[in-house]
């Protein structure tokens, strides 16, 4: 079995997100690393080749962005990943989440997977869709948010929480998984491996070497027009106190609650 | 005609709610843009008179499609037929689950552009613009679309339910073609409840718990505190929780849980992520316990207690039962 698991990088949790006002996008400047939520994607691909159940050949961690989405890439390698796939080229730069999945559905294509896995959000994106439209363009049957998942011959026995309570579904493979961030417990990459990582193959290709129609990406052929931001509705802010003394706190609590009779 | 086409999901004999707010809405914006809104329900022998009662809500036609339910791939092909068969210029879905994968499917099939978690809909010369909160919900992006369908996936609770009028809407049977892909998918079993049948709808006084309480012991604290507040009070928690299997799904609120609004809600060690905020936003008092003084609960909360829930849950429950003594 031959895993693809697609990664983002995303600015580090620490940084704040913000908006640049100038164009309108999302601020990309500053501390970068790679989504966490894909950690899980990464950690769930692991657990299938060291489970034993199949056999995997190979786990090819890949990503669309910037010069810069490299590093994401030797993240994803050093928590397992054999290989890696960067997709980077300027026509596909500000495309909406349609084009995006497109895109990385165009580069998935070459590698002939048997399971893709994705995380379950972005940190910055927020779309949780990317893995259904990489679906749809590859013809794979496709479940979002999945938190445990079996191996059986040819299929996966997986289990998420959906409206109504938890769903089994049997999918068979080829498929595209999300996964959700209660399917594992990452495991963080020894020393060893970070070291490795650079010396594991990179593979760079733009949209010509995985025939990407290229009227079909970028913010400018993106369906999905980004026209404004604007700030949201301003809020009173509610009060703070700050645990120092715990019995004073919980006296301010119980005074803030009795002033509203809830007690 | 620009009509608007709304996936109503359905479940045990009745109407999922955000998808009878989504077919309101809908209602709502064909009129402003000169077209009807159609509802289409795609099950296993979906019950006939169940459909047509979308046209309370506004639906002018209710398409109802044949195929296995509970998935997202059946529906993007029943829908994508509906819309090749033309006059449709938008699909509408609710908040939940199935329909973000099903129109982020349908989006790829048609070459749409799809707009998520958009909270405000609005019409212009003809044209629907979608508002759509990113970045923690510090900025709201104004999205158009380009292609000659839009798609449009609402947060929860963001659609109004809204009944105009008695009539029932007349129900059309649609046929359509599975894809390979959707043939390759099987609901094993679907809406397993997982623990016990715990009401935290009815309660007045909700102690909500998440991963913070950082092991299922760790809700005895919760617990104890609710015991303390009295009445009508009930301990609810988050999905992380209940994924981990240290509460009951009943007692879950949020995108894929409940939704409440009860008049005291008092989060200890829950984050404030988006998928719980919808589910309770609109309690009357929002008190958050928690160690992170940059937790987004904070920007959401009446009043905010940073610090270490373990320290302060045992005293506040003390302090809450000599009260209610004295
Ligand atoms: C499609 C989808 C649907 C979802 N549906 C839901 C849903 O219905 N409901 C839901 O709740 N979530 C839902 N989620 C998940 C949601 O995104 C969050 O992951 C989840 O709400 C986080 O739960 P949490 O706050 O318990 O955990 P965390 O985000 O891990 O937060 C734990 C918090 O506890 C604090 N803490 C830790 N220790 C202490 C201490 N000793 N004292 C005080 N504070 C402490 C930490 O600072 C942290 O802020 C959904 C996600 C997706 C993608
Ligand atoms: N540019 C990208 N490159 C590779 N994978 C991505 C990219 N964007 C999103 N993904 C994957 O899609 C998942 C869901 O992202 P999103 O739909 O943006 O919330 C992420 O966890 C990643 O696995």
């Amino acid at each position: 079995m031959k895993i693809c698991v697609l990664v983002k990088e995303v600015p580090d949790a620490a940084v704040e997100k913000k908006l640049n006002p100038s164009t309108g996008r999302m601020d990309r400047s500053g501390e970068k690393n790679l989504n966490p939520y894909d950690t899980h994607a990464i950690e769930a691909a692991m657990q299938i080749k060291e489970g034993g159940a199949v056999p995997v050949e190979e786990i090819v961690a890949v990503t669309m962005g910037p010069d810069s989405a490299v590093r994401a890439l030797h993240k994803a390698v050093s928590l397992g990943a054999d290989r890696s796939v960067h997709l980077s080229d300027e026509a596909v730069a500000g495309s909406d989440v349609a084009a995006t999945g497109y895109a990385l559905a165009k580069t998935l294509q070459r590698e002939s997977p048997d399971l893709v896995l994705l995380g379950q959000q972005s940190d910055d994106g927020e779309c949780y869709t990317i893995g259904a439209v990489v679906a749809e363009h590859l013809g794979m049957p496709s479940l979002t948010q999945v938190i445990k998942m079996d191996v059986e011959s040819e299929a996966l026995r997986c289990e998420r929480q959906a409206e109504y309570g938890y769903d089994t579904v049997q999918i068979k493979l080829p498929a595209v998984i999300s996964v959700g961030d209660a399917i594992n417990e990452p495991r963080y990459p020894s020393l060893k491996a970070i070291m490795g990582a650079k010396k594991k193959p990179l593979d760079s290709v733009t949209t010509g070497d995985v025939e990407i129609d290229a009227s079909k990406v970028g913010g400018d052929n993106s369906a999905a027009q980004w026209v404004a931001a604007k700030a949201p509705p301003s809020k009173a802010a509610g009060e703070i106190i700050e645990d120092e003394d715990t019995d004073e706190t919980v006296e301010k609590i119980v005074a803030w609650l009795d002033e509203r009779k809830l007690i | 005609m620009a009509n608007i086409l709304v996936y109503a999901l359905h479940y045990d004999g009745a109407i999922n709610k955000n998808s009878l707010g989504a077919v309101s809405e809908g209602a709502k914006l064909a009129a402003e843009i000169g077209g009807e809104a159609h509802a289409i329900l795609l099950g296993e022998n979906v019950p006939q008179d169940l459909a047509a009662t979308l046209g309370k809500y506004g639906a002018k036609k209710v398409l109802v499609a044949e195929g296995p339910e509970g998935l997202a791939q059946p529906l993007v092909d029943a829908m994508a037929a509906a819309i090749q068969g033309g006059g449709y210029s938008y699909a509408l879905f609710g908040g939940g689950l199935l329909g973000f994968e099903i129109g982020a499917g349908l989006a790829a099939r048609l070459n749409a552009g799809v707009a998520m978690e958009v909270t405000n809909v609005r019409a212009e010369g003809g044209e629907l613009i979608a508002e759509r909160p990113i970045l923690g919900d510090s900025a709201i992006s104004e999205i158009k679309y380009r292609s000659d369908v839009g798609i449009i996936i609402g947060r929860l609770n963001a659609f109004e339910i809204k009944q105009s009028g008695d009539a029932d809407a007349p129900v059309e049977q649609l046929s359509f073609e599975l894809s390979p892909q959707a043939q390759q998918a099987t609901m094993v079993t679907r809406g397993e409840q997982r623990g016990a049948d715990v009401d935290i709808e009815g309660a007045d006084i909700l102690v909500a718990g998440g991963r913070g309480l950082g092991k299922a012991e760790g809700f005895e604290l919760a617990e104890a505190l609710a015991a303390a507040f009295g009445g009508n009070s009930a301990v609810a928690a988050t999905r992380a929780v209940v994924d981990a299997g240290w509460y009951p799904y009943a007692a879950q609120i949020g995108q894929t849980g409940k939704t409440v609004s009860p008049k005291l809600y008092l989060a200890a060690g829950i984050s404030g992520a988006i998928q719980h905020k919808v589910g309770m936003q609109s309690s009357e008092n929002i008190v958050a316990i928690n160690k992170d003084a940059n937790a987004p609960i904070f920007e959401f909360s009446d009043l905010g207690v940073v610090g270490d829930l373990n320290k302060i849950l045992p005293k506040l429950t003390e302090a809450v039962k000599a009260k209610k003594g004295s």
